[in-house]
């Protein structure tokens, strides 16, 4: 039981690599920003099946703070984006 | 029994975030990346979240999944939309396959109503 | 009235988040809902006795599930399009007219639309909310109007006006 929730929770940790390659190879900052915000979208994942292995409560919290940092975080950057451009 | 429903739902959770995380990969232009990875991952995480609720049942933690529910719903359409017309102003244009852009007329308009703001 | 709707509320979320029922947590609470409310409850929706009414409670239930039923479909349609290897798409932006009126209607259904097949909202200007399709299946206004958005529109109509 313990042994399947560890393999989940490297399947999750795999599936940030992907976002961190989108990060990387980005051709453009908004495909780079695309994968930021999928990022802090996974790590809710990840906190929330640590939980279930660790069995503590706080975790989940963390998680939710989560949330709410990774949303400013995403509407900052889009302002940011919004404000540049392409051609300039 | 609750056991078995509590992986399931784990599983199909991680699945969809695999897909998001191939789409995110493989399709052309920012937007389509955006649409496959909003999606996919954010039915994917609140999976997850749900299987928590099987688990505990309705005590702490099952309680904050739930409320967390709602909260991750929101938080990702509204980044996702002001990702996408983030990168509209930006200047990136619709990809090749493209057939229609009915935003064009207008976008000069909104962002010199943004600007006088 | 609006003060005490938005007091209830926080109050509620702060018991769900600490999860306990002694006195001095109940004290904090209220204390710190109440700080809370003197800076934000000019924000807070305006018409509160629409809150009261019960048939809209009924049809926000109908709504919830007929919107988890769209998520699922929409994840399907998602996973189908990409893990296709030649990858059938065919995107585009189109222009949704929307008949509601209340700006609570337009958010609520804006967010819908992110979350069903294949569709994400751009922007919304005025009556007008334009939408990024990942496949145009027809290119006539009226038609693709009532594809994005007939779905949810007659029971946000119920719900939020």
């Amino acid at each position: 039981m313990n042994q399947l929730l560890y393999y989940f929770l490297y399947a999750q940790i795999a599936l940030c690599f992907f976002c961190l390659y989108r990060i990387i190879r980005g051709p453009t900052i908004a495909d780079r920003m695309v994968g930021i915000d999928i990022f802090g979208i996974l790590v809710v994942g990840i906190c929330a099946i640590i939980a279930v292995i660790t069995d503590r409560m706080f975790i989940i919290d963390i998680g939710i703070a989560w949330i709410i940092l990774s949303f400013i975080g995403t509407l900052t950057l889009a302002k940011y984006l919004k404000g540049r451009n392409l051609n300039e | 029994m609750s056991k078995i429903i509590f992986i399931i739902l784990l599983s199909i959770g991680v699945l969809f975030n695999l897909f998001g995380c191939i789409g995110l990969l493989r399709l052309p232009d920012v937007y389509n990346r955006l649409q496959s990875a909003t999606k996919c991952v954010t039915l994917g995480t609140c999976s997850i979240l749900l299987s928590l609720i099987v688990y505990y049942g309705f005590n702490e933690i099952g309680v904050k999944a739930l409320i967390a529910i709602p909260l991750l719903f929101f938080a990702a359409t509204v980044a996702a939309h002001a990702l996408i017309r983030g990168s509209y102003f930006f200047g990136i244009k619709l990809g090749e396959k493209s057939i229609k852009d009915d935003y064009k007329e207008v976008a000069g308009a909104a962002e010199n109503k943004e600007s006088k703001k | 009235m609006k003060y005490i709707f938005a007091f209830i509320i926080l109050l509620g979320f702060w018991l769900l988040f600490t999860f306990n029922l002694e006195t001095h947590n109940l004290i904090v609470g209220a204390v710190a809902s109440l700080i809370a409310i003197l800076f934000f409850a000019k924000h807070f929706v305006k018409p509160v006795w629409k809150m009261l009414q019960p048939q809209r409670y009924f049809w926000f239930i109908l709504y919830l599930i007929i919107f988890i039923w769209e998520c699922i479909k929409a994840n399907f349609d998602v996973a189908y399009r990409v893990l296709h290897p030649a990858m059938p798409i065919k995107p585009g932006i189109v222009k949704v007219k929307l008949n509601l009126k209340t700006n609570m209607a337009k958010t609520i259904l804006a967010n819908s639309i992110t979350m069903t097949p294949g569709t994400i909202s751009v922007d919304l200007i005025d009556d007008v909310l334009y939408v990024h399709w990942i496949y145009v299946s027809s290119t006539d206004p009226e038609e693709y109007s009532k594809k994005v958005a007939g779905r949810f529109e007659k029971y946000i109509k119920k719900i939020f006006e």
